[in-house]
């Protein structure tokens, strides 16, 4: 087996709904054997229209996929039994029990775990006799994970897999998620907690719009937005007061009240600069906060940079 | 989380089982058969309600003049009885168990693993047709006994007009289901069905009762030629090409609604 083959290569993508409403517009991204790679975006980005494309569900109106080398949708025989999908929401019979559940998709999966090992994996074993309609809606996830994972798949979809699970649920999820990369799988998976995408992927994708609007590893993706310094503007003191802030490497600044923000690509340099400045001048910089940038404010400046060129592109036409 | 092991599993998967369509499907039908016990309301609605029904048609028919046309009354309530199971038992139950499974997003996760589309429809309608035939074998079995229905001259056409109208309902509540919205609302659309056959299919009024040309209209309802199959597989009176004629018309019916199936059939519900 070819440890770096693109396990997953998705090729200019797009995805058009009855109604007209362009969902998926064209992305390209691949993901590497053994890899956990987030696609992350806000509500309607278009992360679960990409990723049911993945799973073969629906054939894609352009573009081209391949998972494990095979068109998922047109040589599904040859996909399913290599792949397992959790979807966004449950799709269990209420009055089944899950210790039933469990078993009836093992009959429907080759090479499936014992299904007391695939509910232990997520700690259900002991909810093996509740009916589905009693579960949580955390344990519901823990089921739907137990069945993705039955046939021990090469390749997992995980569509917002910790949605409604409580901090713990969370952990133990990341945990078991790693554990199997570890063991060889290639995971996708969506999430609109950038929390969990910047903790569990290797790399990732935000989603805008149905578009990419950036792509990396979680440091890549973060490091591309410039850095944050905060402060109060000492007493008698004003903007022009401050050395020139080009000099410092600063690339932006932004005046609140008193309030001033900088942002910068050169943290150190800038911090170094103001704060030999405050030093000299005998002031104090109050409300100090010095940070560099999290995926948090990456995402955002993300969102705000892709609606605005959205606004121009409205504008221009 | 723990107590199982990720990297190492207890049996390893190179001695477990690859699934096969009939695998794929015993394990559908049997969770579904599952939840059909535990539905109050679908038993009493398939299993009790076509078993009961013709017992209260038997005053209804035996006013009727069904002498005249060389049917007893039993030969009328038996295709009668089997009818009401095809309707009630098979056709009306799975429109509602296709439109709940869609709802309850079954369906959508079926079609992520490996059952292919038909497995998945044919799975989930195995325990009501295998309850449908049951049904028939006793209500045969009953309107012997009780009726004294005499041993079917033809029996083969009746075998096969139960068997294409068990085939023929159950791809018809796919098709139902794909105009289906929610379980309440298949009492609603199901009704067509329910009401042309019953009134149109011979199925209370045996067609040899209507005046010639209505009769040779309804002879082309769905529900038709399986009830003309099965009565005339105990009376031995259909001729060759009438009963080919009934073969095809149930056949006709039958393709045309798994062709319906395969265009229209709805995996998702509607958002």
């Amino acid at each position: 087996m070819d440890t770096n083959e693109h396990v997953i290569e998705v090729t200019d993508l797009r995805r058009v709904y009855g109604g007209g409403f362009e969902a998926v517009r064209g992305i390209s991204f691949h993901v590497d054997r053994g890899e956990i790679f987030a696609l992350l975006g806000t509500n309607g980005a278009g992360k679960t229209s990409t990723v049911e494309l993945l799973e073969g569900l629906a054939r894609p109106d352009g573009g081209r996929i391949r998972v494990l080398g095979h068109d998922p949708y047109a040589e599904r025989a040859a996909v399913r039994p290599r792949t397992g999908v959790m979807l966004q929401e449950g799709g269990f019979p209420s009055e089944l029990t899950v210790a039933e559940t469990a078993r009836m998709w093992a009959g429907c999966v080759s090479r499936a775990r014992p299904i007391g090992e695939a509910l232990a994996l997520v700690g259900l074993a002991a909810r093996a006799d509740v009916r589905v309609k009693q579960l949580s809606g955390g344990e519901r996830r823990r089921l739907d994970l137990a069945l993705a994972v039955l046939g021990e798949p090469e390749v997992l979809f995980l569509d917002e897999p910790t949605t409604g699970l409580d901090a713990e649920g969370r952990r133990d999820t990341w945990d078991l998620v790693r554990a199997l990369r570890d063991a060889g799988t290639t995971v996708l998976l969506t999430t609109h907690y950038l929390e969990e995408a910047e903790n569990l992927a290797d790399r990732l994708a935000i989603l805008h719009k149905g578009r990419i609007a950036a792509a990396g590893t979680p440091a890549e993706v973060t490091g591309a937005q410039p850095s944050r310094i905060t402060f109060e503007l000492p007493e008698g003191y004003f903007v022009g007061d401050l050395p020139p802030l080009g000099e410092l490497g600063v690339c932006g600044h932004e005046v609140d009240g008193r309030v001033v923000r900088l942002r910068t690509r050169e943290l150190q340099r800038a911090a170094t600069g103001l704060l030999v400045w405050a030093e000299r001048a005998q002031v104090a910089l109050r409300r100090l906060d010095v940070r560099s940038a999290s995926l948090e404010e990456a995402f955002l400046g993300i969102a705000r940079e892709a609606s605005r060129n959205d606004e121009t592109e409205e504008v221009a036409a | 989380m723990s107590g199982a092991s990720v990297k190492d599993p207890a049996t390893p998967a190179v001695g477990r089982a690859v699934t096969t369509p009939a695998s794929r499907m015993a394990a559908l039908a049997r969770a579904e058969l599952t939840l059909l016990g535990r539905s109050r309301s679908t038993i009493i609605a398939a299993v009790f309600l076509p078993l009961v029904l013709p017992v209260s048609l038997a005053s209804v028919v035996e006013d009727m003049d069904v002498q005249d046309v060389g049917l007893s009354v039993g030969l009328v309530l038996l295709p009668a009885a089997i009818g009401f199971s095809l309707l009630f038992g098979v056709y009306s139950a799975l429109a509602a168990i296709y439109t709940a499974r869609r709802e309850e997003l079954v369906l959508k996760r079926l079609r992520t693993g490996e059952l292919r589309d038909p497995e998945i429809l044919g799975g989930a309608a195995l325990p009501v047709v295998a309850t449908g035939l049951v049904q028939s074998l006793v209500l045969v079995a009953g309107c012997t006994v009780l009726l004294d229905v005499p041993a079917p001259k033809a029996p083969h056409l009746a075998v096969l007009g139960v068997l294409l109208g068990l085939v023929m309902c159950a791809a018809l509540a796919a098709v139902t289901a794909a105009v289906t919205r929610t379980v309440e609302s298949a009492q609603v659309t199901t009704m067509p069905m329910v009401l042309v056959s019953m009134t149109g299919s011979g199925v209370t009024v045996p067609l040899e009762l209507l005046p010639d040309r209505l009769a040779s209209v309804c002879e082309l309802l769905p529900l038709s030629p399986v009830i003309t199959l099965i009565r005339g597989g105990w009376t031995g009176g259909l001729s060759a090409y009438e009963a080919l004629g009934a073969l095809a018309t149930a056949l006709a019916w039958t393709l045309l609604a798994v062709f319906a199936v395969r265009r229209w059939f709805r995996w998702e519900p509607r958002r």
